[in-house]
């Protein structure tokens, strides 16, 4: 008996217990709803399925949840420009590619375009970076003045039009590669993954982001730098934001600055939030956020399966959050916890009357 | 000379001396660049406060929640709610403006009160609690109507075009006629609640709270405030303001639509801001935060007089000046830090 008590405990206090119960609720939903959502079939070559095409449409979202988790560890605040910096790293890489006339042919090689693409997210990361660990400002602040700006540098850069790329293997990242058939998106997202935990497993990055979290000061008194880390980490951030935005751009071979990526920042910091991570800083858990990306989208996905329009979607993505924030809350924990006691109490009072 | 004259009027006067100044100064230029323009004229700077009576109380409100040390990016979202509801209730409900604007600013009540009590008792982060009324509200907006609805209704319509005008700084046209500068109702409103919510953050146990709990809520504690409702109080207040703003903007619009009002939010944010607010909390006056508004509308009718310029133009500039302020802030603060080191040595 108190084996499995033991057990359960232990299960429920692992920390992918949370996120993990979130995802099988929105399948379980989707399951009763729509019995074919598990089915997977192979058209033309290429998966089809609501799970690949959750998969598929989750990966942008991972990638900028990964940066968002180690911002949210790091510094206790969200990177809130991360949508606008995709945007402009989109229009970079298509701005390069066709000038401003939408075209088919390119002006430098894609290889090319891409690496300024994701250098201009590299830079917007390193503004930030530098607003937040060397002047101190507030994270959410600092982030604020290029998510004000950032749609209008895109649009300066495209001068105001929406440029397309008329030209097939532009989009293999946001697609599918001929032959391969398995969303390429996927793949970005994989690696994206692999490589960041590697570089936190294999050197002590992970440890110094989660101590530079818990306690700035007391980190830099015991030697590390703590601006340095955070200045790192927002620049990483905006290296996701710039990978994000080419996927973003090849899906829809074309940038349109107002709306790419819009609102994408608020469902990146909600997948950090639903990965059991605490929004102040501190301990981390990268699996957690990537678990929550896949859930967001899966709650998108699914509603829109039941004919809710996009314009509709926020309603219940805010129940959501509420919810999510509610259950997390340890203050109603405690509240429940004494109402409880107040109410066996009295229970227990009446009985002994 | 300069720094003596910072400490003899302190850090953060200095900050709102700066927003001024800064706005004198961009509008004297704008008097020459467009002297051809008329931009002159009276009418032109009410202007600035007719097309942003709406931002105003917002702001007005943004100040006192970041004040406190929170924040509240929901505040569009509710602006589109509220202009939508109302449209909604007028126009397909039959029900007169008077009991619709009663109906509309009880319910920004019920939502500042859900929100403060998240905020306050359940202590959740504000960032979050808002994020989730920013996206419900903009999700409510489609519910209601994903179409644009436009209001018809006539006590409504009146009150939305009832100039008022001044007795004095008329021009002569061309016809010969003398026409005075006027106003809309809407502007009485914003400027009502600026200068009571100025009284009350200045003068009231209420406001002096606020700024303690935002100074340092530990503090505020020990000394006997009850931090929660103060801050439950600054949320219900806020929500209220928040659709006011909405019926202000929507006198201005006299429609709902989904996409209106997007990153109002955020304008409201960097008003307070280059007005002088900490978003440290603690720190901030809502007259700073009228010529944060003042300065957002000055950009935008130097982009309306040039006529070339795309309005995304005034996002940057907004995004630049922001950016010198908080380096700014960030700075005084810093010099601020080292001087009391030093005179602890």
């Amino acid at each position: 008996m108190t084996n499995v008590k033991k057990i359960l405990r232990k299960i429920y206090g692992h920390s992918l217990f949370f996120p993990l119960t979130c995802l099988g609720i929105v399948l379980a939903v989707n399951l009763i709803k729509t019995p074919t959502f598990f089915q997977i079939s192979l058209n033309n070559g290429v998966l089809y399925g609501y799970i690949i095409d959750i998969l598929n449409r989750s990966s942008e979202l991972i990638i900028l949840a990964i940066g968002m988790t180690l911002v949210v560890a790091g510094s206790g605040g969200t990177d809130i420009s991360v949508g606008a910096v995709s945007a402009v790293a989109g229009a970079i890489t298509i701005y390069s590619l066709v000038g401003s006339m939408s075209s088919a042919v390119y002006r430098m090689p894609y290889g090319f375009a891409i690496i300024l693409g994701l250098l201009g997210g590299i830079a917007c990361g390193m503004f930030n970076g530098f607003l937040i660990a060397k002047l101190k400002i507030q994270p959410m602040v600092a982030t604020l003045i290029l998510f004000t700006a950032g749609r209008g540098i895109a649009q300066i850069i495209t001068q105001g039009f929406i440029l397309y790329v008329r030209n097939e293997p532009f989009k293999y990242l946001g697609n599918f590669i001929p032959g391969v058939p398995i969303p390429t998106p996927i793949f970005v997202a994989i690696m994206v993954i692999l490589v960041t935990v590697l570089i936190l497993k294999k050197t002590a990055l992970g440890l110094y982001i989660q101590t530079v979290g818990i306690n700035r000061k007391a980190a830099r008194l015991v030697g590390l730098n703590s601006s340095l880390y955070i200045f790192l980490i927002y620049t990483f951030s905006g290296l996701c934001a710039g990978i994000a935005g080419m996927i973003i751009t090849s899906r829809v071979y074309s940038i349109d600055a107002n709306n790419a990526g819009l609102n994408i920042e608020l469902d990146a910091i909600l997948a950090v939030a639903i990965g059991g991570n605490s929004l102040a800083g501190g301990k981390f858990s990268l699996a957690g956020s990537i678990i929550g990306a896949i859930t967001i989208q899966a709650l998108t996905t699914s509603l829109y399966a039941m004919k809710v329009t996009a314009d509709q979607l926020p309603v219940y993505k805010a129940i959501v959050v509420i919810i999510i924030v509610m259950l997390q809350s340890t203050e109603l924990k405690r509240m429940v916890h004494s109402l409880y006691q107040k109410i066996s109490n009295l229970i227990a009072g009446k009985k002994v009357a | 000379m300069l720094r003596k004259f910072r400490e003899k009027i302190g850090a953060n006067s200095f900050l709102l001396l700066i927003t001024i100044v800064l706005f004198i100064v961009m509008y004297i230029v704008g008097m020459i660049v467009f002297r051809n323009d008329n931009f002159g004229r009276l009418q032109v700077f009410l202007n600035l406060f007719i097309s942003n009576a709406g931002l105003i109380v917002a702001s007005v409100g943004m100040t006192m929640v970041l004040i406190s040390g929170g924040i509240d990016i929901s505040v569009g979202s509710v602006v589109a709610v509220t202009c939508m509801l109302l449209a909604w209730m007028m126009e397909n409900k039959n029900i007169g403006a008077v009991p619709a604007i009663i109906i509309v600013l009880v319910l920004g009540i019920i939502y500042g009160l859900i929100q403060g009590l998240l905020i306050a008792y359940l202590k959740i982060q504000p960032f979050i609690v808002t994020l989730a009324g920013m996206f419900f509200c903009r999700g409510m907006t489609a519910v209601i109507s994903s179409d644009m609805i436009s209001i018809k209704n006539e006590t409504f319509l009146e009150l939305a075009n009832a100039k008022i005008y001044l007795p004095f700084g008329g021009h002569v046209n061309k016809k010969g006629v003398m026409l005075y500068p006027y106003i809309y109702p809407s502007v009485i409103i914003a400027l009502v609640v600026l200068v009571l919510i100025f009284f009350m953050l200045k003068y009231t146990k209420f406001g002096r709270s606020i700024y303690a709990v935002g100074g340092n809520e530990q503090s505020a504690l020990l000394l006997g405030l009850n931090v929660r409702l103060t801050k439950l109080k600054v949320y219900v207040l806020n929500g209220f303001l928040a659709t006011l703003a909405g019926f202000v903007f929507c006198l201005n619009t006299s429609g709902g639509f989904v996409e209106q009002a997007k990153g109002f939010e955020m304008e409201a944010i960097a008003s307070s801001v280059i007005g002088g607010t900490l978003l440290t909390g603690g720190v901030g006056n809502v007259i700073g935060c009228l010529f944060g508004v003042l300065i957002k509308g000055t950009i935008e009718t130097f982009i309306t007089f040039k006529g070339t310029l795309s309005s995304w133009w005034t996002k940057i500039v907004i995004a630049a000046l922001l950016c010198f302020f908080i380096i700014l802030q960030s700075i005084l603060a810093s010099t601020k830090h080292k001087r009391r080191k030093a005179s602890k040595i």
